[in-house]
């Protein structure tokens, strides 16, 4: 279905159903209902409401178990206000499939924020395959915060390919610090050409018996080329995360880093590892991991201001997943 | 032995890792007194510090520490800093997303932006330049230090312990961290001033000279300022018989 034919009265319920939930979340109710705002909200593999403005064009089809977006923002275009994406399925059991296409044009700026809200999940699949590119020049800035409630009942598997242009920039955040997160499977491989940049940054909370896995590769496949690949993991319980970070330097003075903490509470289990690759002596990659349980100057530090364990224990790892 | 001293340690050893860091030491601190505790790096003071909090791998083996006449040595941290104890650390902690705003916060029963204010400012730091900031590294180590005592102050605890607030703070600031000690305490806050620069005692209303673990004099600031200056700085006896006690003792 195209856009414009979205918004039928006969999904209006389900599209208000996702509207509070989004906005029980923390989001702006009016930013998906704004004309000023691209916006794109989804339940399940419907489209229940979009909305396009100059420079940027939407497209969403359905298929059976998901929808397929195409977004492209013509060439030099400068999105001043975020893009608002809103992905849910509100019922307790449900497949969605989202299989995105980011098209940045030359010299295009544009910054997406997703919400994705699970609230009544005791076994729903997401799963996103995104393909991203981000033209010469060009700038995107992805944002992705997942809501879940306590069940667990989520698993989430986003995946992307994305390619940066020359001198292009792109930055996505991916954050899932809110409800149990269930079992989350994430995979990112970006390419970067010369001057190009990529941060990615994956945050994760995982209690209960969660499972995380990310993985994060960023080829920085031309000169000056620069990358982050960034995590921030706390688990407890019987929870469990395994982070591979991967840093490959194949260009001359690309510039790369992997920097991973994991936090690690109760009977949790937490592996990091950091790969990087050198494929040109005029590379350089760095890496840097940290697992273990919370620092003891830091615990003490905030039980010394009347916190108690526990309290100091939360206010670190949120300081750390929201920081 | 009089009850109306806020903080009473008595006959307090500690020893860790087979070595004995605090000997029989006895200090008192009355309400609203600064109390200066001198002595050269290695001496046991922030040793002393860590086991008045509470810090773990700091329980005494033997003594015993009265807060307001009530036995806290069993007490953990917690309880001990809801009694209104707290500590600024020597090389305080960076906190990873926690911003300045939050950090002051913390230790405050009731956070208003107005005691927020006006600790940084007791700290000659701009709330308006550092609320929103980040508590980690992106703060140089004078004012991460400088951010410890305002959250100190904004706490206004019965007893603040101050572990060389004046450590990484460049001697022209000197004065501001004894302006603070000195507000503390018209405000009602004791201070165990902690140091080891022989500059910062006159803002102590009693002073401790602090050596191998023990208590070795106990007075008039200026007093101990005197020996302390004369006899420890530099200390002749570390060079000439380290570890040993087998020294003339001041």
């Amino acid at each position: 279905m195209s856009v414009s034919e979205a918004r039928h009265p006969a999904r209006f319920g389900e599209f208000e159903a996702i509207v509070q939930s989004f906005e029980r979340a923390g989001g702006d109710p009016a930013l998906l209902r704004s004309p000023k705002v691209v916006s794109l909200v989804i339940s399940g593999n419907r489209v229940l409401g979009a909305n396009e403005v100059a420079g940027v064009h939407v497209e969403a089809q359905e298929f059976d178990r998901g929808v397929r977006i195409k977004l492209f923002v013509e060439p030099g275009t400068r999105l001043e206000t975020p893009a608002h994406l809103c992905f849910g399925v509100i019922p307790a059991e449900g497949v969605q499939e989202i299989r995105p296409e980011f098209d940045i044009g030359e010299g295009a700026r544009a910054k997406f924020i997703a919400h994705c809200t699970f609230p009544n999940a005791l076994q729903v699949k997401h799963l996103m395959e995104a393909k991203i590119h981000v033209g010469r020049d060009a700038e995107m800035k992805y944002s992705e915060t997942h809501y879940h409630g306590e069940s667990g009942g989520v698993e989430v598997i986003p995946k992307a390919e994305v390619r940066v242009d020359e001198g292009g920039r792109f930055a996505s955040e991916f954050a899932l610090t809110t409800g149990r997160v269930g079992k989350l499977a994430f995979d990112y491989v970006v390419d970067v050409a010369a001057r190009g940049l990529a941060e990615l940054v994956v945050k994760a909370y995982g209690y209960g018996d969660d499972a995380i896995s990310v993985k994060e590769t960023i080829r920085l496949n031309g000169e000056q080329a620069r990358g982050l690949a960034k995590s921030r993991i706390a688990v407890r319980d019987q929870a469990t995360s395994e982070v591979v970070g991967t840093t490959e330097g194949n260009a001359p003075y690309a510039r790369g880093h992997v920097d991973c903490i994991e936090i690690v509470r109760d009977q949790a289990v937490a592996n990091a590892i950091p790969v990087v690759r050198v494929r040109d002596d005029r590379a350089y990659v760095t890496h840097e991991a940290a697992i273990g349980t919370v620092n003891k100057k830091e615990l003490e530090t905030l039980m010394a201001r009347g916190l108690d364990e526990e309290e100091a224990v939360d206010v670190i790892i949120r300081g750390m997943l929201g920081g | 032995m009089r009850n109306d001293y806020l903080l009473q340690i008595e006959d307090l050893h500690l020893q860790r890792e087979g070595r004995q860091i605090l000997r029989r030491v006895h200090l008192t601190v009355a309400p609203k007194q600064v109390f200066g505790l001198l002595g050269l790096n290695g001496s046991g003071k922030s040793s002393l510090a860590y086991t008045l909090m509470g810090c773990a791998g700091y329980a005494p083996q033997q003594g015993r520490i009265l807060f307001a006449g009530q036995d806290i040595t069993p007490l953990p941290i917690t309880q001990r800093a809801r009694l209104g104890l707290t500590l600024a650390w020597q090389e305080p902690a960076r906190f990873e997303g926690l911003k300045v705003r939050d950090y002051l916060a913390l230790g405050m029963r009731e956070p208003s932006q107005e005691r927020m204010e006006e600790a940084l400012e007791a700290v000659a730091l701009s709330p308006s330049a550092y609320l929103s900031r980040p508590v980690n590294e992106t703060l140089s180590g004078g004012e991460r230090k400088r951010i410890e005592l305002a959250s100190v102050y904004a706490m206004h605890p019965r007893l603040a312990i101050l572990d060389e607030p004046d450590s990484g703070i460049d001697v022209l600031s000197l004065d501001d961290v004894g302006h603070l000690i000195r507000r503390m305490a018209t405000e009602g806050t004791s201070v165990l001033l902690i140091t080891h620069r022989d500059e910062m005692v006159p803002v102590a209303d009693v002073a401790a000279l602090m050596c191998e673990g023990e208590i070795v004099r106990v007075g008039d600031p200026e007093e101990v300022r005197r020996h302390y200056a004369r006899r420890c700085r530099p200390c002749e006896v570390a060079e000439a018989v380290e570890g040993a006690r087998a020294y003339e003792r001041f």
